[in-house]
């Protein structure tokens, strides 16, 4: 029976990825148009490309996104290998079911009010004498941001450990393992892939995130989306445009860079667990 | 007793170590503000530092706890101000809008994807997830450019002929379902196609062997099947659409109400702290029956995996 897509399902995917694809494709496009307020194409320019070098906003905008997206990759990693770690793992504990909820609820949470819920209690801290010397700024917007990331990070490693093999940790325990080497020599190594993955995603999660960074912003922390959103509210600015085909370019690269790394050392570690069985069945 | 120590205190620290990490985390930066929302949604707004009033005071060495339903109480006042009640359906509305034009676009398309060649079907899962890297922000934007009033849409309808004066599409319900369609609609392709790519053809032949029409074996065959398929895109859509508050920030009009921003606007334009907080343990409770559905059928496809 054949069942693959004939003329309409091919117009029907055709169609999907034009949706997908063409709000990016002209958002790239009108980065190099010459005209200023309108989306009629005027000739092409690189002036809005020269604009952002003394555009300081942005600059100081995404160099401050940068450093939250890269702290909160590595504290989200951290966290959702423990709280994934725990979830495969350890399945009779007081409060397992409160623990899972919470952990994947900033999954589906509206993020306004995940943001608003941590602006309530850092309002409330401040109000208390230990803690009033806290303002809204970097630190703030990273524990609102690693919130959200540990949720994504469990996920990932979460689908990786329950898959792994956990033969070969009860053999290094018979080997004499302790818990600890047989979690850093022998889990850890295993689940590298995924724990990559996982910070490359809460990584541009994290760059992308508006609505808590804006919540949890002070004065002078003005991360790049914050900027970019408050000039996309008042209307059209090419400078926004060549943003974001630089960010574009940049992700895609990176995005396609890392699988295919991730490809090939997955495949290469297929052939080194077949090699050794192979060499097993020789012996 | 003992017992009881002995399950929280178990003789593997290492274990109480992993467990209490992540457990600590999450009720400082989850839990306590959950509590704290609920506090002050309970609590008199006041005019200065903080800008609510404290729940318990201490008169005449009594210990007076005053709880405030005021709040709760004028977000369904009908009568008085159907603002909220006015939001919280259009905001409903929206986002079971956004689901099912996200079902109707989005299962044909995992349909299709996932009966496509083996070899290619990486390739377009990779096209559906790619702009998932892309900035949100960014994709949301573009579309003021697309649907503006000189905007490429209506340049190009105009030069087709279709229409002689540009259409007002940005700032309306159009523009905002567009938004909302164009961003979710990954979120119901992805868990639909992993549930597709998973189906078994041989059941298909034996309903066709039987003397079902292809119509018959799509509606009593595949979708049935793909049924943890469609609730899980339908509540991964769902849930976060009714408190969506970019989209309708960028694209929405005056009319478009959603929870999300009058949420905000209360926070910093009226700094009415308790009232976002009331209006905020609403959303939730909306939120709540979804949630409690989607996790069901989480727990269940992972229950199938292991």
């Amino acid at each position: 029976m054949s069942t693959r897509p004939n003329w309409f399902g091919r117009g029907w995917l055709a169609a999907g990825y034009f949706f997908l694809y063409i709000p990016i494709v002209l958002l790239i496009v009108f980065s190099f148009n010459e005209s200023r307020q309108d989306v009629v194409w005027r000739g092409f320019t690189l002036n809005w490309y020269r604009a952002l070098i003394d555009d300081k906003e942005i600059i100081e905008g995404a160099i401050l996104s940068l450093k939250i997206a890269f702290l909160t990759g590595i504290l989200s990693v951290i966290l959702g290998t423990f709280a994934a770690f725990v979830l495969v793992r350890y399945k009779r504990f007081l409060g397992r079911t409160a623990f899972s909820g919470m952990v994947n609820a900033p999954l589906v949470m509206p993020e306004v009010i995940v943001g608003l819920s941590l602006l309530l209690l850092l309002v409330s801290l401040q109000n208390t004498a230990a803690f009033s010397w806290l303002n809204r700024g970097m630190f703030t917007i990273l524990i609102g941001h690693a919130l959200l990331g540990m949720a994504y990070a469990t996920v990932v490693v979460q689908s990786r450990l329950q898959e792994m093999d956990r033969s070969i940790e009860e053999a290094a325990m018979d080997l004499g393992c302790r818990p600890g080497q047989v979690f850093f020599l022998v889990t850890l190594p295993n689940i590298t892939q995924a724990l990559m993955s996982a910070f490359l995603l809460t990584f541009t999660i994290s760059l992308d995130d508006v609505v808590i960074s804006q919540l949890l912003s002070g004065p002078g922390s003005s991360t790049m989306p914050i900027v970019i959103f408050s000039r996309a509210r008042l209307g059209l600015d090419p400078r926004v445009n060549a943003v974001a085909t630089i960010t574009i370019v940049v992700v895609t690269i990176a995005v396609i860079a890392s699988s295919l790394y991730l490809a090939r050392s997955e495949r290469r570690r297929q052939k080194e667990i077949s090699a050794a069985f192979s060499a097993e069945a020789a012996s | 007793m003992n017992k009881l120590l002995a399950r929280l205190m178990p003789n593997n620290p290492g274990r109480a170590v992993v467990i209490g990490v992540p457990y600590l985390w999450l009720v400082l930066f989850f839990l306590l503000p959950f509590l704290i929302v609920l506090k002050i949604s309970v609590s008199e707004m006041n005019v200065g530092q903080p800008p609510f009033k404290p729940l318990t005071e201490m008169v005449d060495n009594f210990l007076n706890i005053r709880v405030y339903l005021g709040n709760f109480i004028s977000l369904f006042d009908v009568a008085n101000d159907d603002l909220y009640a006015r939001t919280y359906l259009s905001s409903l509305k929206y986002a079971a809008w956004t689901t099912i034009f996200c079902l109707v676009i989005g299962f044909p398309f995992a349909y299709f994807m996932a009966r496509a060649r083996p070899t290619i079907r990486p390739a377009l899962l990779m096209l559906v997830m790619m702009p998932f890297w892309t900035s949100f922000l960014l994709r949301v934007y573009a579309w003021k450019a697309i649907l503006t009033t000189n905007g490429v849409f209506n340049q190009i309808l105009i030069g087709l002929g279709i229409i002689g004066e540009p259409l007002h599409m940005l700032h309306t319900p159009f523009s905002l379902m567009i938004g909302m369609v164009y961003v979710y609609l990954p979120f119901m392709i992805l868990p639909l196609y992993a549930n597709l790519v998973k189906l078994d053809g041989r059941l298909l032949e034996a309903a066709a062997d039987l003397g079902a029409t292809p119509w018959q074996r799509f509606w009593l065959v595949t979708v049935p099947l793909s049924k943890s398929g469609i609730i899980a895109g339908s509540m991964l859509v769902f849930i976060p659409c009714v408190g969506e508050f970019v989209i309708p920030e960028l694209l929405g009009g005056p009319e478009t109400l959603m929870i999300g921003r009058v949420l905000w606007d209360e926070l910093f334009s009226n700094n009415d702290w308790p009232r976002a907080a009331a209006v905020a343990v609403v959303t939730i409770l909306l939120i709540i029956v979804p949630l409690a559905i989607f996790n069901k059928y989480q727990a269940e496809s992972q229950g199938e995996r292991t």
